[in-house]
């Protein structure tokens, strides 16, 4: 009870503190246009009148923090799910390309992993390019994957995926080569000592020490994956999801959408992390881990 | 049987290369010639493909005698880029007509490759500058060889240049254009991604400082920033567009929301990595907070905050990018990208990717030599 | 409960009282409930003296010497150092406090680590370069300046922190089981440099140790404790002479102290749990 009222109190008025920040700012940010229509609408409105108007623009610079409620309120609940305004079905499109990559890439990262940890060529020759590939912009990426994908003929959920993929591989291939050493020299010794094959030794040894090395990577790409599936949807001229939402409320100027679309986003992503922190609990307590 | 230490890859491009000469025509001209020795067409490999199934044959044979491992690396080295070369240089002006046997001996090939990265690799040699070389070769030949199997596939099986250019397209492209690459890594690299980097990064840097100062701010703002570290922050970026216009203004303010939040995170969590006995000595000789902090914890912390700095040095290249999509001069290089697709210009897109990925690299390599200079103290330094 | 042990200099010429300690006591607040880690504890001792504390573990042993160095605040009784509060003693850089562990910075070398306090006072460079020398000399790391801590033996770098805690010149030091991580051998050879080192500065010493030979061999007076609550059970005076060759540890004498130190520790220690 103590540790959770330490922490709400202080996150909680932080966060209030944000919010009133961002009052302000919206008043100031859309102010200047909003004089500029009151004068060529020739009225004088009072101090309160033009602060209540500055927040209810139809497209502000800064629109309100209710403003930006009301319109994911709206287009989450009220709107019909198959609705293209829909920012459920907007986030399903997003959300089905993040899990495909992500699981794509989990499993390209732990197989990078075991190679490493196993093949000392590899170990010697990939490093630096697992490294460098991601200094490659990602976005740099994504139109060619893109294009040329399209080109062959493979359109939709699999090039978005590819850049989550790309970018979720990293993190759980970083991670892994790190859990899949971390047994302690005192282990792999006693492992020798059974004269354990190298297969016994990776299943009963390796394996299990770095499950907690997996899940806390696994966070990490999950959320990559779910940078890499907005960004996939820029330059596909993608019709739904979170990131066409930006692109089509960018093109327009409708800040309301795009605020309302990245509250989607950060909501997706917090239930993806929170699923895989869920995940990595039951696990952790299925192997007889304490619980923390 | 003593004089021989066979390795699977050696044995294995040899029975490559047999399987080659046994399946015949390397390429759809040598096909057809052969079917009709008459015509007398000019096909490539006439004279050369002797040349390589030897070079891949004997270095693959000498490559199993017990020779010294520098002197086997060495013989495996030169018949695989030798064969390679040949193999290259050979599909010239026959693109797209190779068979299943190019395949076969650019394999062979490839594995010797292999083989002598792992003679390299498994070599532990005594001098510093020698291990150092070989950290450097190893990774090299890796590259070497992506390059090597992209050009040969992409020229072989007549890949269409809009799909994916070979390297070598990419290459004279590069060189081709260098003053619009120039330009475009001054406007995107110099002024979004350096400005916006040292702006985020400081500010992440002294908001952690505040946080640690007062205990409130740090509660408060902890869980904060490891939710919003998780969030797709890129989002922003149209919104940044219209707020600072199209200039690299916008950019350096998407890359410094970017950085901010690993940096205060990473750098709060090194502020709390001092030990407790080295606190407690700080204690004993009354060192006040600042002392405590500039002499102990923020030398303590360095480890984090590289690692902070690493992460940032991509996400700051990224961030600039993706916001050109958004709205830019007409320069920069992600609003080179953006068009160069639409024109099917694809060599020119691969020019800009490779320099992006090049100054990526560049630009993380200089943080990661700093860190290996400012923090040469910490276990995971010492042993390399 | 337990008899508050007295413990008083053992001569009137004992003039100056460095550690002073009256009625103290101390609770920590747990997740099981408080735990008195220290109790009752009355304690003198004069300039000169080498004391050492011994008891098993959670005995209070090093929590006292926390309480001494102002690490912990006793909850109940007074201490007082050289007629200050222990936070003023602190502040004044009263004392020189040796870790169990080395507790040396990484990223400083050799000397800049037994600069760190001098930097913290605040004392000019030159002063600083002639300290430095001086007690590397004193713990015979000379020729070890430029080294960092890592490339040094446990041994070395254990002595490299007492030259840390000698640097500044305080007249007090108190070590925390400094030799408890050290193998025998390198402990034996430590042990016979801090009494020579103790011979020549004339500091007063407050010792921790679980080892019986170690306490015996190195003190003046040797504090048993125990624990639950923490508290001390007897004090015993060493006849030994001043000058103690290593074999002294084979001499009557020695063996008849030693029996003496174990017997109050037996006495102390409650089995019935």
């Amino acid at each position: 009870m103590d540790s959770l009222r330490s922490k709400i109190v202080p996150v909680s008025t932080i966060l209030a503190g944000i919010v009133v920040l961002w009052y302000v700012f919206a008043v100031v940010l859309n102010a200047p246009f909003q004089r500029d229509l009151d004068r060529r609408g020739g009225v004088t409105p009072t101090t309160t009148e033009f602060i209540a108007e500055t927040l209810a623009q139809k497209k502000p610079t800064l629109p309100a923090p209710h403003q930006v409620a009301e319109n994911f309120f709206k287009n989450t609940f009220q709107v019909k799910i198959t609705s293209a305004r829909s920012l459920v079905y907007n986030s399903w499109v997003t959300l089905s390309s993040t899990l495909l990559g992500f699981a794509f890439g989990t499993v390209l990262g732990i197989l990078i992993a075991v190679g490493i940890v196993h093949v000392t060529t590899l170990d010697k020759s990939l490093m630096p390019w697992i490294i460098a590939s991601q200094t490659i912009p990602i976005l740099a990426v994504a139109p060619m994957i893109i294009v040329v994908l399209a080109a062959v003929g493979i359109t939709g959920l699999i090039p978005k995926a590819l850049i989550s993929t790309y970018l979720s591989f990293f993190p759980v291939a970083v991670g892994m080569v790190k859990g899949l050493r971390s047994p302690e020299l005192m282990h792999l010794d006693l492992m020798h000592t059974y004269n354990a094959s190298r297969t016994q030794t990776f299943w009963k040894l390796r394996v299990p020490a770095s499950v907690p090395f997996l899940f806390a990577s696994m966070k990490v790409a999950v959320a990559a994956s779910l940078v890499g599936a907005i960004v996939g949807e820029l330059p596909t001229g993608a019709v739904a999801g979170i990131g066409a939402k930006l692109l089509a409320g960018a093109y327009y100027s409708q800040t309301i959408d795009i605020w309302a679309a990245l509250v989607a986003g950060s909501v997706v992503a917090a239930l993806l992390v929170a699923a895989v922190g869920l995940a990595s609990r039951i696990v952790e307590r299925a192997m007889g881990g304490r619980p923390a | 049987m003593a004089r021989l230490k066979p390795s699977w890859q050696a044995a294995f491009a040899l029975l490559l290369v047999v399987l080659a000469l046994i399946l015949g025509a390397m390429t759809q001209p040598e096909a057809e010639a052969l079917a009709n020795p008459a015509a007398g067409a000019a096909y490539p490999y006439l004279g050369t493909k002797g040349v390589i199934v030897g070079l891949v044959g004997v270095a693959a044979l000498a490559s199993m005698l017990r020779l010294p491992p520098f002197a086997e690396a060495l013989v495996l080295f030169v018949g695989a880029h030798a064969a390679a070369w040949l193999l290259l240089t050979g599909i010239g002006g026959f693109e797209g007509t190779a068979k299943a046997p190019f395949y076969l001996a650019l394999t062979a090939a490839w594995l010797l490759g292999w083989r002598c990265a792992a003679v390299l690799s498994a070599m532990r040699p005594g001098q510093r500058w020698e291990r150092v070389a070989l950290n450097l070769v190893v990774p090299a030949l890796f590259g070497l060889w992506l390059l090597i199997l992209w050009e040969a596939v992409v020229r072989g099986a007549g890949i269409p240049f809009i799909l994916l250019p070979p390297p070598s397209a990419i290459g004279a492209r590069i060189a081709n254009s260098l003053p619009t690459l120039g330009e475009d890594m001054r406007q995107t690299i110099l002024k979004s991604v350096f400005i916006g980097y040292i702006v985020g990064c400081g500010a992440g840097f002294a908001v952690a400082i505040l946080a640690d100062r007062f205990l409130f701010l740090r509660r408060g703002l902890i869980p904060i920033g490891n939710m919003v570290s998780a969030l797709p922050i890129i989002g922003v970026a149209p919104i940044m567009v219209m707020w600072f216009g199209f200039d690299w203004q916008s950019k350096a303010a998407v890359v410094i929301i970017m950085t901010f939040f690993p940096m205060l995170v990473n750098t709060v969590a090194g502020l709390a990595a001092s030990g407790h006995m080295e606190r407690d000595l700080m204690r004993t000789y009354a060192s006040g907070y600042w002392q405590t902090l500039v002499k102990l914890r923020l030398p303590a912390a360095g480890p984090f905050i590289f690692n902070a700095l690493k992460i940032n040095s991509t996400l700051a290249l990224i961030g600039a990018i993706v916001a050109e999509f958004f709205g830019t001069p007409v320069v920069g290089m992600g609003f080179r990208i953006s068009t160069e697709v639409g024109r099917m210009n694809i060599d020119m897109v691969w020019a800009e990717i490779a320099v992006a990925a090049l100054a990526g690299s560049v630009f993380y390599g200089v943080v990661a030599l700093l860190e290996r200079a400012a923090t040469f103290w910490h276990p995971s330094m010492r042993g390399r | 409960m337990s008899q508050p042990a007295s413990i008083t200099p053992a001569t009137a010429e004992t003039a100056r009282q460095v550690v002073s300690a009256k009625n103290l006591g101390l609770t920590f607040q747990t997740n099981d409930g408080p735990v008195q880690a220290l109790s009752n504890v009355d304690l003198t001792i004069g300039k000169g003296e080498f004391v050492s504390f011994i008891g098993p573990s959670g005995c209070g042993k090093t929590t006292l010497l926390r309480v001494i160095a102002d690490l912990e605040k006793p909850s109940s009784g007074s201490i007082s150092i050289n007629g200050m509060s222990a936070e003023q003693a602190r502040e004044k850089r009263a004392y020189g406090y040796v870790f169990q562990a080395a507790a040396l910075f990484p990223w400083r070398t050799i000397e800049r680590n037994v600069a760190l306090p001098l930097e913290i006072i605040g004392l000019p460079k030159a002063e600083q370069a002639k300290r430095i020398a001086r007690t590397l000399d004193l713990v015979n790391l000379t020729g070890f300046e430029k080294k960092y801590p890592w490339q040094l033996s446990g041994g070395m770098q254990q002595r490299a922190s007492i030259a840390r805690a000698l640097a500044f010149d305080a007249d007090l030091l108190l070590m925390d089981e400094p030799f408890g991580a050290l193998d025998e051998i390198v402990r034996d050879h430590l042990n016979e440099q801090l009494l020579e080192l103790w011979g020549r500065t004339e500091k007063t010493i407050c010792f921790v140790t679980h080892s019986i030979p170690e306490a015996v061999y190195l003190s003046t007076r040797i504090v048993v404790m125990s624990p639950r609550p923490g508290r001390v059970t007897d004090v015993i005076e060493s006849t030994l002479p001043k000058e103690r060759p290593l074999d002294i540890r084979e001499t009557p004498e020695f063996l008849a102290i030693a029996a003496r130190v174990r017997d109050g520790l037996r006495a102390g220690h409650s089995y019935e749990d």
